[in-house]
Protein backbone atom coordinates (compact mmCIF):
# COMPACT_ATOMS: atom_id res chain seq x y z
CA UNK A 1 0.00 0.00 0.00
CA UNK A 2 0.92 3.42 -0.83
CA UNK A 3 1.50 6.36 1.58
CA UNK A 4 0.80 9.23 0.31
CA UNK A 5 1.28 12.87 1.90
CA UNK A 6 -1.74 15.13 1.56
CA UNK A 7 -0.07 18.67 1.38
CA UNK A 8 -3.05 19.64 3.82
CA UNK A 9 -3.09 16.30 6.41
CA UNK A 10 -0.54 14.47 6.25
CA UNK A 11 0.88 11.22 5.31
CA UNK A 12 -2.59 8.85 4.78
CA UNK A 13 -3.11 5.35 3.32
CA UNK A 14 -3.56 4.81 -0.42
CA UNK A 15 -6.91 3.58 0.05
CA UNK A 16 -7.79 7.05 0.87
CA UNK A 17 -7.32 8.68 -2.73
CA UNK A 18 -8.38 8.16 -5.92
CA UNK A 19 -5.98 8.46 -8.68
CA UNK A 20 -6.10 11.63 -10.93
CA UNK A 21 -3.40 11.07 -13.86
CA UNK A 22 -0.65 12.93 -15.74
CA UNK A 23 -0.49 15.88 -13.72
CA UNK A 24 0.03 19.46 -15.68
CA UNK A 25 -1.75 18.78 -18.88
CA UNK A 26 -3.40 22.07 -19.63
CA UNK A 27 -6.06 22.43 -21.80
CA UNK A 28 -5.89 24.74 -24.24
CA UNK A 29 -6.90 28.01 -24.71
CA UNK A 30 -8.55 27.84 -27.91
CA UNK A 31 -9.52 24.62 -28.95
CA UNK A 32 -11.34 25.76 -32.28
CA UNK A 33 -7.90 26.82 -33.49
CA UNK A 34 -6.10 23.26 -32.92
CA UNK A 35 -5.80 21.04 -35.88
CA UNK A 36 -7.15 17.26 -35.07
CA UNK A 37 -3.32 16.06 -34.10
CA UNK A 38 -2.90 18.69 -31.47
CA UNK A 39 -6.67 17.74 -29.79
CA UNK A 40 -5.72 14.31 -30.00
CA UNK A 41 -2.63 14.92 -28.24
CA UNK A 42 -4.17 17.08 -25.52
CA UNK A 43 -6.77 14.58 -25.23
CA UNK A 44 -4.98 11.27 -24.88
CA UNK A 45 -1.28 11.06 -25.44
CA UNK A 46 0.21 10.28 -21.90
CA UNK A 47 3.79 10.60 -21.19
CA UNK A 48 3.50 7.40 -19.29
CA UNK A 49 7.13 7.45 -18.28
CA UNK A 50 8.66 4.31 -16.84
CA UNK A 51 10.32 6.60 -13.84
CA UNK A 52 9.70 9.92 -12.03
CA UNK A 53 5.82 10.66 -13.01
CA UNK A 54 4.46 13.82 -11.86
CA UNK A 55 0.77 13.08 -11.11
CA UNK A 56 -2.71 13.93 -9.90
CA UNK A 57 -4.21 12.35 -6.51
CA UNK A 58 -7.48 13.33 -4.53
CA UNK A 59 -7.98 12.79 -1.04
CA UNK A 60 -11.52 11.65 -1.59
CA UNK A 61 -12.05 10.02 1.89
CA UNK A 62 -10.35 13.14 3.51
CA UNK A 63 -10.13 16.40 2.80
CA UNK A 64 -11.68 16.14 -0.81
CA UNK A 65 -8.62 18.31 -2.51
CA UNK A 66 -6.72 17.79 -5.12
CA UNK A 67 -2.67 17.70 -5.23
CA UNK A 68 0.22 16.50 -7.06
CA UNK A 69 2.73 14.11 -6.38
CA UNK A 70 5.93 13.39 -7.60
CA UNK A 71 6.25 9.66 -7.50
CA UNK A 72 8.81 7.33 -9.40
CA UNK A 73 6.67 4.36 -11.41
CA UNK A 74 9.10 1.46 -11.18
CA UNK A 75 9.81 1.51 -7.66
CA UNK A 76 6.74 3.10 -6.79
CA UNK A 77 8.69 5.79 -4.13
CA UNK A 78 7.39 9.04 -3.80
CA UNK A 79 9.62 11.92 -3.38
CA UNK A 80 7.30 14.73 -2.68
CA UNK A 81 3.54 16.13 -2.98
CA UNK A 82 2.78 19.88 -3.82
CA UNK A 83 -0.47 21.81 -4.21
CA UNK A 84 -2.22 22.63 -7.33
CA UNK A 85 -0.83 25.03 -9.64
CA UNK A 86 2.37 25.22 -8.06
CA UNK A 87 5.18 24.00 -10.23
CA UNK A 88 7.01 20.50 -8.91
CA UNK A 89 9.81 21.86 -6.26
CA UNK A 90 13.13 20.78 -8.59
CA UNK A 91 11.58 21.81 -11.23
CA UNK A 92 10.43 19.85 -14.74
CA UNK A 93 11.51 16.04 -15.00
CA UNK B 1 14.59 -30.48 -37.46
CA UNK B 2 11.66 -30.44 -35.31
CA UNK B 3 10.82 -33.75 -33.29
CA UNK B 4 6.55 -34.06 -33.96
CA UNK B 5 5.22 -34.60 -30.44
CA UNK B 6 3.54 -37.52 -30.88
CA UNK B 7 2.36 -40.99 -29.18
CA UNK B 8 4.70 -42.77 -31.04
CA UNK B 9 7.42 -40.36 -30.56
CA UNK B 10 6.57 -40.80 -26.77
CA UNK B 11 7.40 -44.27 -26.71
CA UNK B 12 10.30 -43.45 -28.46
CA UNK B 13 12.00 -40.97 -25.93
CA UNK B 14 10.84 -43.26 -23.29
CA UNK B 15 12.77 -46.21 -24.03
CA UNK B 16 16.20 -43.78 -24.12
CA UNK B 17 14.68 -42.25 -20.50
CA UNK B 18 13.67 -38.93 -22.20
CA UNK B 19 17.19 -38.24 -22.64
CA UNK B 20 17.37 -37.55 -26.56
CA UNK B 21 14.55 -34.57 -26.99
CA UNK B 22 15.75 -32.44 -29.14
CA UNK B 23 15.16 -28.56 -27.52
CA UNK B 24 11.81 -26.89 -28.96
CA UNK B 25 13.70 -24.18 -29.85
CA UNK B 26 17.29 -22.93 -30.49
CA UNK B 27 19.22 -20.19 -28.88
CA UNK B 28 20.78 -18.33 -32.05
CA UNK B 29 23.28 -15.46 -31.22
CA UNK B 30 21.81 -12.01 -32.76
CA UNK B 31 22.29 -12.44 -36.54
CA UNK B 32 23.53 -9.17 -38.59
CA UNK B 33 20.44 -7.97 -40.43
CA UNK B 34 16.69 -9.29 -40.39
CA UNK B 35 13.41 -9.03 -42.59
CA UNK B 36 11.72 -8.18 -39.63
CA UNK B 37 12.41 -7.82 -36.12
CA UNK B 38 10.32 -8.46 -33.55
CA UNK B 39 10.10 -6.76 -29.88
CA UNK B 40 8.79 -8.31 -26.91
CA UNK B 41 8.62 -12.55 -26.56
CA UNK B 42 5.73 -12.62 -25.52
CA UNK B 43 2.38 -14.54 -26.98
CA UNK B 44 1.95 -11.71 -29.07
CA UNK B 45 5.33 -11.35 -30.14
CA UNK B 46 6.00 -14.78 -30.91
CA UNK B 47 2.25 -15.54 -32.51
CA UNK B 48 3.53 -12.84 -35.04
CA UNK B 49 7.03 -14.39 -36.02
CA UNK B 50 5.21 -17.79 -36.77
CA UNK B 51 2.15 -16.68 -38.95
CA UNK B 52 4.83 -14.42 -40.64
CA UNK B 53 6.58 -17.68 -41.52
CA UNK B 54 3.62 -20.04 -41.97
CA UNK B 55 1.29 -17.21 -43.79
CA UNK B 56 3.84 -14.58 -45.53
CA UNK B 57 6.54 -17.37 -46.30
CA UNK B 58 8.71 -14.54 -44.33
CA UNK B 59 11.67 -16.22 -42.18
CA UNK B 60 14.64 -14.09 -41.56
CA UNK B 61 12.67 -13.25 -38.52
CA UNK B 62 13.97 -12.28 -35.05
CA UNK B 63 12.50 -11.96 -32.18
CA UNK B 64 14.36 -10.05 -28.90
CA UNK B 65 13.03 -10.71 -25.72
CA UNK B 66 15.06 -8.56 -22.89
CA UNK B 67 13.85 -11.43 -20.34
CA UNK B 68 12.61 -15.31 -20.72
CA UNK B 69 9.99 -15.57 -23.29
CA UNK B 70 6.72 -15.71 -22.01
CA UNK B 71 7.79 -13.83 -18.77
CA UNK B 72 5.77 -10.80 -18.78
CA UNK B 73 1.94 -10.74 -19.11
CA UNK B 74 1.83 -13.77 -21.11
CA UNK B 75 2.81 -15.70 -18.43
CA UNK B 76 1.10 -13.49 -15.88
CA UNK B 77 -2.33 -13.88 -16.95
CA UNK B 78 -5.43 -15.48 -15.79
CA UNK B 79 -6.23 -16.96 -19.19
CA UNK B 80 -9.52 -16.29 -19.74
CA UNK B 81 -10.33 -16.82 -23.50
CA UNK B 82 -13.69 -15.51 -24.92
CA UNK B 83 -14.99 -13.47 -27.17
CA UNK B 84 -18.29 -11.72 -26.55
CA UNK B 85 -17.32 -8.48 -26.94
CA UNK B 86 -20.29 -5.63 -27.92
CA UNK B 87 -18.98 -3.44 -31.03
CA UNK B 88 -19.03 -5.40 -34.57
CA UNK B 89 -14.84 -4.46 -34.79
CA UNK B 90 -13.94 -5.80 -31.71
CA UNK B 91 -16.05 -9.06 -32.01
CA UNK B 92 -14.78 -9.84 -34.95
CA UNK B 93 -11.18 -9.54 -34.10
CA UNK B 94 -11.77 -11.70 -30.79
CA UNK B 95 -14.16 -14.00 -32.82
CA UNK B 96 -11.66 -14.78 -35.14
CA UNK B 97 -8.67 -15.29 -32.56
CA UNK B 98 -11.33 -17.91 -31.26
CA UNK B 99 -11.43 -20.08 -34.07
CA UNK B 100 -7.36 -20.10 -34.06
CA UNK B 101 -7.68 -21.21 -30.35
CA UNK B 102 -9.83 -24.10 -31.69
CA UNK B 103 -7.14 -25.15 -34.14
CA UNK B 104 -4.07 -24.43 -32.54
CA UNK B 105 -2.82 -27.34 -30.43
CA UNK B 106 -2.88 -29.31 -33.55
CA UNK B 107 -1.68 -26.56 -36.18
CA UNK B 108 1.47 -26.21 -33.58
CA UNK B 109 1.86 -29.75 -32.21
CA UNK B 110 1.84 -28.58 -28.91
CA UNK B 111 -0.91 -29.06 -26.38
CA UNK B 112 -2.25 -25.82 -25.14
CA UNK B 113 -4.58 -27.27 -22.34
CA UNK B 114 -7.42 -25.06 -24.26
CA UNK B 115 -10.61 -25.96 -22.64
CA UNK B 116 -13.90 -24.59 -23.48
CA UNK B 117 -15.39 -25.14 -20.23
CA UNK B 118 -17.66 -21.98 -20.79
CA UNK B 119 -17.26 -18.44 -18.93
CA UNK B 120 -20.08 -16.57 -17.66
CA UNK B 121 -20.25 -12.84 -17.03
CA UNK B 122 -22.39 -12.12 -13.52
CA UNK B 123 -25.19 -9.76 -13.87
CA UNK B 124 -25.74 -7.77 -10.25
CA UNK B 125 -28.65 -5.85 -10.74
CA UNK B 126 -31.47 -4.89 -14.00
CA UNK B 127 -29.17 -2.51 -16.13
CA UNK B 128 -26.55 -5.36 -16.15
CA UNK B 129 -28.63 -7.79 -16.84
CA UNK B 130 -30.00 -5.15 -20.18
CA UNK B 131 -26.82 -4.62 -20.78
CA UNK B 132 -26.23 -8.76 -20.89
CA UNK B 133 -29.56 -8.95 -23.45
CA UNK B 134 -28.11 -6.45 -25.64
CA UNK B 135 -24.40 -7.95 -25.81
CA UNK B 136 -25.67 -11.31 -26.02
CA UNK B 137 -28.01 -10.29 -29.15
CA UNK B 138 -24.81 -8.19 -30.43
CA UNK B 139 -22.95 -11.30 -30.50
CA UNK B 140 -25.48 -13.94 -31.88
CA UNK B 141 -25.99 -11.36 -34.48
CA UNK B 142 -22.12 -11.27 -35.37
CA UNK B 143 -22.54 -15.46 -35.04
CA UNK B 144 -20.68 -15.49 -31.43
CA UNK B 145 -22.24 -18.09 -29.25
CA UNK B 146 -23.85 -16.26 -26.43
CA UNK B 147 -26.84 -16.97 -23.80
CA UNK B 148 -28.57 -15.08 -21.08
CA UNK B 149 -29.09 -17.34 -18.18
CA UNK B 150 -31.39 -16.67 -15.09
CA UNK B 151 -30.40 -16.51 -11.22
CA UNK B 152 -32.53 -19.84 -11.08
CA UNK B 153 -30.81 -21.51 -14.26
CA UNK B 154 -27.33 -20.10 -12.85
CA UNK B 155 -28.00 -22.13 -9.31
CA UNK B 156 -28.52 -25.26 -10.76
CA UNK B 157 -25.35 -24.16 -12.68
CA UNK B 158 -23.17 -23.19 -10.28
CA UNK B 159 -24.14 -24.39 -7.25
CA UNK B 160 -22.09 -22.77 -5.16
CA UNK B 161 -22.37 -19.38 -6.18
CA UNK B 162 -24.43 -17.45 -3.98
CA UNK B 163 -27.46 -16.30 -5.30
CA UNK B 164 -29.35 -15.60 -2.52
CA UNK B 165 -31.64 -11.98 -2.44
CA UNK B 166 -29.94 -10.81 0.69
CA UNK B 167 -25.97 -11.18 -0.03
CA UNK B 168 -23.98 -8.31 -1.01
CA UNK B 169 -23.66 -8.56 -4.33
CA UNK B 170 -27.00 -9.76 -5.26
CA UNK B 171 -26.40 -12.12 -8.61
CA UNK B 172 -29.63 -12.00 -11.10
CA UNK B 173 -28.61 -13.89 -13.59
CA UNK B 174 -25.10 -14.00 -16.26
CA UNK B 175 -24.26 -14.15 -20.14
CA UNK B 176 -22.85 -17.48 -20.60
CA UNK B 177 -20.31 -18.40 -23.72
CA UNK B 178 -20.02 -21.94 -23.93
CA UNK B 179 -17.08 -21.55 -26.43
CA UNK B 180 -15.05 -19.68 -23.85
CA UNK B 181 -12.89 -21.18 -20.89
CA UNK B 182 -9.10 -21.33 -20.42
CA UNK B 183 -5.92 -22.45 -21.97
CA UNK B 184 -2.63 -22.81 -21.02
CA UNK B 185 -0.48 -19.57 -20.70
CA UNK B 186 3.32 -20.88 -20.99
CA UNK B 187 2.41 -23.53 -23.46
CA UNK B 188 1.08 -20.88 -25.76
CA UNK B 189 4.20 -19.18 -25.84
CA UNK B 190 6.23 -22.24 -26.03
CA UNK B 191 3.62 -23.65 -28.61
CA UNK B 192 4.30 -20.61 -31.08
CA UNK B 193 8.40 -20.45 -30.13
CA UNK B 194 8.31 -23.69 -31.55
CA UNK B 195 6.23 -23.49 -34.17
CA UNK B 196 7.96 -20.04 -35.09
CA UNK B 197 11.44 -21.47 -34.60
CA UNK B 198 10.99 -24.94 -36.94
CA UNK B 199 10.23 -22.08 -39.61
CA UNK B 200 13.59 -20.68 -38.83
CA UNK B 201 12.70 -17.91 -36.70
CA UNK B 202 15.49 -16.84 -34.45
CA UNK B 203 14.34 -16.41 -30.75
CA UNK B 204 16.88 -14.03 -28.50
CA UNK B 205 16.17 -14.11 -25.15
CA UNK B 206 17.95 -11.61 -22.76
CA UNK B 207 18.48 -9.08 -25.74
CA UNK B 208 16.48 -5.66 -24.66
CA UNK B 209 15.81 -3.31 -27.14
CA UNK B 210 17.61 0.02 -25.79
CA UNK B 211 17.11 2.48 -29.15
CA UNK B 212 15.28 2.56 -32.57
CA UNK B 213 17.91 3.70 -35.35
CA UNK B 214 16.63 5.10 -38.10
CA UNK B 215 17.69 7.22 -41.46
CA UNK B 216 15.25 10.00 -42.74
CA UNK B 217 12.44 8.90 -41.13
CA UNK B 218 12.78 5.41 -41.97
CA UNK B 219 14.22 2.69 -39.57
CA UNK B 220 17.16 0.85 -40.36
CA UNK B 221 17.50 -1.28 -37.10
CA UNK B 222 17.45 -1.83 -32.95
CA UNK B 223 20.38 -0.85 -30.65
CA UNK B 224 20.49 -3.60 -28.03
CA UNK B 225 22.47 -4.97 -25.49
CA UNK B 226 23.95 -7.36 -27.14
CA UNK B 227 24.50 -4.67 -30.47
CA UNK B 228 23.17 -3.18 -33.32
CA UNK B 229 20.71 -5.62 -35.25
CA UNK B 230 19.63 -4.09 -38.52
CA UNK B 231 16.00 -4.43 -39.94
CA UNK B 232 13.93 -3.67 -42.60
CA UNK B 233 10.87 -3.52 -40.55
CA UNK B 234 10.46 -3.30 -36.73
CA UNK B 235 6.97 -4.80 -34.60
CA UNK B 236 7.18 -3.44 -31.39
CA UNK B 237 4.78 -5.86 -29.16
CA UNK B 238 5.75 -5.13 -25.73
CA UNK B 239 2.21 -4.78 -23.74
CA UNK B 240 2.76 -2.71 -20.48
CA UNK B 241 6.32 -1.37 -22.04
CA UNK B 242 4.67 0.05 -25.57
CA UNK B 243 5.28 3.77 -24.19
CA UNK B 244 8.80 3.49 -23.96
CA UNK B 245 9.78 1.77 -26.86
CA UNK B 246 7.59 4.56 -28.85
CA UNK B 247 9.58 6.86 -26.81
CA UNK B 248 13.10 5.20 -27.94
CA UNK B 249 10.86 5.51 -31.62
CA UNK B 250 9.66 9.18 -30.92
CA UNK B 251 6.35 9.27 -30.99
CA UNK B 252 3.75 9.42 -28.28
CA UNK B 253 1.02 6.74 -27.50
CA UNK B 254 -2.71 7.26 -26.10
CA UNK B 255 -1.81 4.21 -23.20
CA UNK B 256 -1.50 3.88 -19.62
CA UNK B 257 0.45 1.12 -18.18
CA UNK B 258 -0.72 -0.33 -14.79
CA UNK B 259 -0.22 -3.17 -12.43
CA UNK B 260 -2.74 -5.42 -12.66
CA UNK B 261 -2.88 -8.45 -9.85
CA UNK B 262 -3.49 -11.97 -9.75
CA UNK B 263 -3.45 -14.81 -6.88
CA UNK B 264 -3.78 -18.59 -6.59
CA UNK B 265 -4.62 -20.70 -3.65
CA UNK B 266 -3.87 -23.86 -2.04
CA UNK B 267 -4.95 -26.83 -4.79
CA UNK B 268 -8.54 -27.75 -4.22
CA UNK B 269 -10.61 -31.00 -5.46
CA UNK B 270 -12.47 -30.12 -8.53
CA UNK B 271 -15.12 -27.50 -7.20
CA UNK B 272 -15.83 -25.17 -10.27
CA UNK B 273 -15.91 -26.34 -13.35
CA UNK B 274 -16.18 -23.12 -15.01
CA UNK B 275 -14.81 -19.29 -15.70
CA UNK B 276 -16.69 -16.66 -13.52
CA UNK B 277 -16.36 -12.76 -14.12
CA UNK B 278 -17.71 -10.41 -12.46
CA UNK B 279 -17.21 -7.04 -14.06
CA UNK B 280 -19.08 -4.92 -11.29
CA UNK B 281 -16.99 -5.84 -8.35
CA UNK B 282 -13.77 -6.83 -9.82
CA UNK B 283 -13.44 -10.56 -9.48
CA UNK B 284 -12.90 -13.17 -11.76
CA UNK B 285 -12.22 -17.16 -11.05
CA UNK B 286 -11.94 -20.58 -12.41
CA UNK B 287 -10.05 -23.56 -11.52
CA UNK B 288 -7.01 -24.53 -13.14
CA UNK B 289 -6.52 -28.06 -13.75
CA UNK B 290 -4.02 -28.54 -10.83
CA UNK B 291 -6.99 -27.92 -8.33
CA UNK B 292 -5.47 -24.32 -7.37
CA UNK B 293 -8.13 -21.25 -7.73
CA UNK B 294 -6.84 -18.64 -9.95
CA UNK B 295 -8.27 -15.09 -8.88
CA UNK B 296 -7.96 -12.18 -11.20
CA UNK B 297 -8.36 -8.63 -9.70
CA UNK B 298 -9.08 -5.60 -11.36
CA UNK B 299 -6.03 -2.98 -12.63
CA UNK B 300 -4.44 -0.68 -9.64
CA UNK B 301 -5.25 2.70 -10.73
CA UNK B 302 -2.13 4.50 -10.71
CA UNK B 303 0.68 4.43 -12.85
CA UNK B 304 3.19 1.50 -12.46
CA UNK B 305 5.78 -0.60 -14.13
CA UNK B 306 7.21 -2.64 -10.88
CA UNK B 307 5.27 -5.66 -11.64
CA UNK B 308 3.29 -5.54 -7.98
CA UNK B 309 0.49 -3.48 -7.41
CA UNK B 310 -1.07 -2.55 -3.83
CA UNK B 311 -2.86 -4.62 -0.60
CA UNK B 312 -6.37 -2.77 -0.95
CA UNK B 313 -6.95 -4.18 -4.84
CA UNK B 314 -5.94 -7.86 -3.27
CA UNK B 315 -8.00 -7.16 -0.40
CA UNK B 316 -11.03 -5.98 -2.44
CA UNK B 317 -10.91 -8.50 -4.88
CA UNK B 318 -11.19 -11.41 -2.49
CA UNK B 319 -13.59 -9.74 -0.72
CA UNK B 320 -15.90 -9.93 -3.66
CA UNK B 321 -15.14 -13.69 -4.37
CA UNK B 322 -15.59 -14.28 -0.87
CA UNK B 323 -18.91 -12.81 -1.10
CA UNK B 324 -20.43 -15.02 -3.92
CA UNK B 325 -18.97 -18.45 -3.19
CA UNK B 326 -18.95 -18.09 0.51
CA UNK B 327 -17.85 -21.47 0.31
CA UNK B 328 -14.19 -20.37 -0.49
CA UNK B 329 -13.85 -18.43 2.97
CA UNK B 330 -11.14 -20.17 4.66
CA UNK B 331 -9.32 -21.29 1.05
CA UNK B 332 -5.62 -20.10 1.54
CA UNK B 333 -3.89 -18.24 -1.00
CA UNK B 334 -0.43 -19.71 -2.15
CA UNK B 335 0.79 -16.75 -4.54
CA UNK B 336 0.16 -13.06 -5.43
CA UNK B 337 2.43 -11.02 -8.23
CA UNK B 338 1.78 -8.37 -10.77
CA UNK B 339 1.63 -7.74 -14.42
CA UNK B 340 1.89 -4.30 -16.30
CA UNK B 341 -1.08 -3.82 -18.39
CA UNK B 342 -0.89 -1.31 -21.30
CA UNK B 343 -4.63 0.44 -20.90
CA UNK B 344 -6.08 2.65 -24.20
CA UNK B 345 -9.03 5.35 -23.74
CA UNK B 346 -11.26 3.00 -25.24
CA UNK B 347 -10.53 -0.38 -23.88
CA UNK B 348 -9.71 -1.63 -27.43
CA UNK B 349 -5.93 -2.81 -28.99
CA UNK B 350 -3.67 -0.68 -31.37
CA UNK B 351 -2.53 -2.49 -34.05
CA UNK B 352 -1.03 -0.89 -37.46
CA UNK B 353 1.63 1.63 -38.66
CA UNK B 354 3.24 4.66 -36.57
CA UNK B 355 4.69 7.60 -37.37
CA UNK B 356 8.18 6.08 -38.01
CA UNK B 357 8.39 4.47 -41.67
CA UNK B 358 8.62 0.88 -41.36
CA UNK B 359 7.60 0.77 -37.81
CA UNK B 360 4.58 -0.79 -36.73
CA UNK B 361 3.04 -1.89 -33.02
CA UNK B 362 1.14 -3.97 -31.62
CA UNK B 363 -0.24 -3.11 -28.24
CA UNK B 364 -3.20 -1.57 -25.93
CA UNK B 365 -4.43 -5.14 -25.26
CA UNK B 366 -4.31 -3.76 -21.20
CA UNK B 367 -6.30 -6.63 -19.28
CA UNK B 368 -7.59 -8.83 -22.04
CA UNK B 369 -4.78 -9.50 -24.73
CA UNK B 370 -4.34 -13.53 -23.92
CA UNK B 371 -7.59 -14.65 -25.58
CA UNK B 372 -6.71 -12.38 -28.82
CA UNK B 373 -2.75 -13.97 -28.49
CA UNK B 374 -3.65 -16.17 -32.20
CA UNK B 375 -5.42 -13.83 -33.28
CA UNK B 376 -3.20 -10.59 -32.72
CA UNK B 377 -0.33 -12.44 -34.18
CA UNK B 378 -1.90 -12.93 -37.43
CA UNK B 379 -3.04 -10.15 -38.02
CA UNK B 380 -0.03 -8.32 -37.23
CA UNK B 381 1.95 -10.54 -39.36
CA UNK B 382 -0.86 -9.57 -42.16
CA UNK B 383 -0.12 -6.11 -41.69
CA UNK B 384 4.03 -6.41 -41.48
CA UNK B 385 4.19 -8.55 -44.73
CA UNK B 386 1.59 -6.32 -46.76
CA UNK B 387 2.32 -2.92 -45.31
CA UNK B 388 -1.25 -2.72 -44.71
CA UNK B 389 -3.98 -3.74 -42.12
CA UNK B 390 -5.99 -7.17 -42.29
CA UNK B 391 -9.54 -6.00 -42.80
CA UNK B 392 -9.84 -7.23 -38.89
CA UNK B 393 -7.74 -4.93 -37.46
CA UNK B 394 -8.24 -1.97 -39.86
CA UNK B 395 -10.56 -0.37 -37.52
CA UNK B 396 -7.99 -0.22 -34.57
CA UNK B 397 -5.35 2.08 -35.88
CA UNK B 398 -3.48 4.74 -33.51
CA UNK B 399 -5.27 6.83 -36.24
CA UNK B 400 -8.13 6.69 -34.83
CA UNK B 401 -7.31 8.90 -31.92
CA UNK B 402 -7.32 11.51 -33.94
CA UNK B 403 -9.92 11.00 -36.49
CA UNK B 404 -11.95 10.12 -33.12
CA UNK B 405 -13.36 6.90 -34.43
CA UNK B 406 -12.94 5.24 -31.05
CA UNK B 407 -14.38 1.77 -30.45
CA UNK B 408 -16.16 2.30 -27.12
CA UNK B 409 -15.30 -1.00 -25.69
CA UNK B 410 -15.22 0.37 -22.21
CA UNK B 411 -17.87 -0.92 -19.68
CA UNK B 412 -20.14 -2.32 -22.98
CA UNK B 413 -18.28 -5.93 -22.99
CA UNK B 414 -17.40 -6.14 -19.51
CA UNK B 415 -14.22 -4.05 -18.46
CA UNK B 416 -11.87 -6.55 -18.02
CA UNK B 417 -9.91 -10.13 -19.41
C1 LIG C 1 -2.73 -10.45 -13.83
C2 LIG C 1 -3.18 -10.44 -15.25
C3 LIG C 1 -4.34 -11.13 -15.62
C4 LIG C 1 -4.77 -11.14 -16.94
N1 LIG C 1 -5.84 -11.93 -17.26
C5 LIG C 1 -6.22 -12.04 -18.56
C6 LIG C 1 -7.26 -12.96 -18.90
O1 LIG C 1 -7.83 -13.66 -18.06
N2 LIG C 1 -7.62 -13.04 -20.23
C7 LIG C 1 -7.02 -12.28 -21.18
O2 LIG C 1 -7.40 -12.39 -22.35
N3 LIG C 1 -5.99 -11.43 -20.88
C8 LIG C 1 -5.57 -11.30 -19.59
N4 LIG C 1 -4.53 -10.45 -19.26
C9 LIG C 1 -3.93 -9.61 -20.31
C10 LIG C 1 -2.90 -10.38 -21.12
O3 LIG C 1 -2.01 -11.06 -20.27
C11 LIG C 1 -2.11 -9.43 -22.04
O4 LIG C 1 -3.00 -8.58 -22.76
C12 LIG C 1 -1.30 -10.20 -23.05
O5 LIG C 1 -0.59 -11.25 -22.44
C13 LIG C 1 -0.32 -9.30 -23.74
O6 LIG C 1 0.50 -10.19 -24.45
P1 LIG C 1 1.90 -9.90 -24.96
O7 LIG C 1 2.42 -11.14 -25.45
O8 LIG C 1 1.79 -8.78 -25.93
O9 LIG C 1 2.64 -9.32 -23.65
P2 LIG C 1 3.84 -9.88 -22.75
O10 LIG C 1 3.71 -11.32 -22.45
O11 LIG C 1 3.91 -8.93 -21.59
O12 LIG C 1 5.06 -9.70 -23.72
C14 LIG C 1 5.78 -8.49 -23.90
C15 LIG C 1 7.24 -8.83 -23.81
O13 LIG C 1 8.02 -7.73 -24.23
C16 LIG C 1 9.23 -7.77 -23.50
N5 LIG C 1 9.89 -6.46 -23.58
C17 LIG C 1 9.52 -5.30 -22.99
N6 LIG C 1 10.38 -4.31 -23.28
C18 LIG C 1 11.35 -4.86 -24.07
C19 LIG C 1 12.53 -4.35 -24.69
N7 LIG C 1 12.90 -3.07 -24.55
N8 LIG C 1 13.29 -5.20 -25.44
C20 LIG C 1 12.93 -6.50 -25.58
N9 LIG C 1 11.83 -7.03 -25.02
C21 LIG C 1 11.05 -6.23 -24.27
C22 LIG C 1 8.78 -8.14 -22.10
O14 LIG C 1 9.85 -8.68 -21.35
C23 LIG C 1 7.69 -9.16 -22.38
O15 LIG C 1 8.12 -10.50 -22.34
C24 LIG C 1 -4.07 -10.40 -17.94
C25 LIG C 1 -2.92 -9.70 -17.58
C26 LIG C 1 -2.46 -9.71 -16.26
C27 LIG C 1 -1.21 -8.96 -15.90
ZN1 LIG D 1 -6.09 15.65 2.59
Amino acid sequence: MLEIPCPWCGLRCESEFSYGGEAHIVRPENPEALNDEAWADYLFMRKNPRGPHLEQWHHVYGCRRWFNVKRDTLSYRIECSYRVGEQPPEGEI
Amino acid sequence: MMTKYSFFNLVRNALGHHEGWAPAWRSPEPGKQYDVVIIGGGGHGLATAYYLAKEHGITNVAVLEKGWIGGGNTGRNTTIVRSNYLWDEAAHLYEASMKLWEGLSQDLNFNLMFSQRGVYNLGHNLQDMRDIRRRVDANRLNGIDGEVVDGIELKRRIPILNTSPNSRYPVLGASFQARGGTARHDAVAWGFARGADSFGVDIIQQCEVIGIRQVNGCVTGVETNRGFIGAGKVGIVVAGNSSVLAGLAGFRLPISSHPLQALVSEPLKPVLDTVVMSNAVHGYISQSDKGDLVVGAGIDSFNGYGQRGSFPVIEGVLAAIKALFPVFSRVRMNRQWGGIVDTTPDACPIIGRTPVKGVYINCGWGTGGFKATPGSGYVFAHTLAQERPHSLNEAFSLERFTSGHLIDEHGAAGVAH
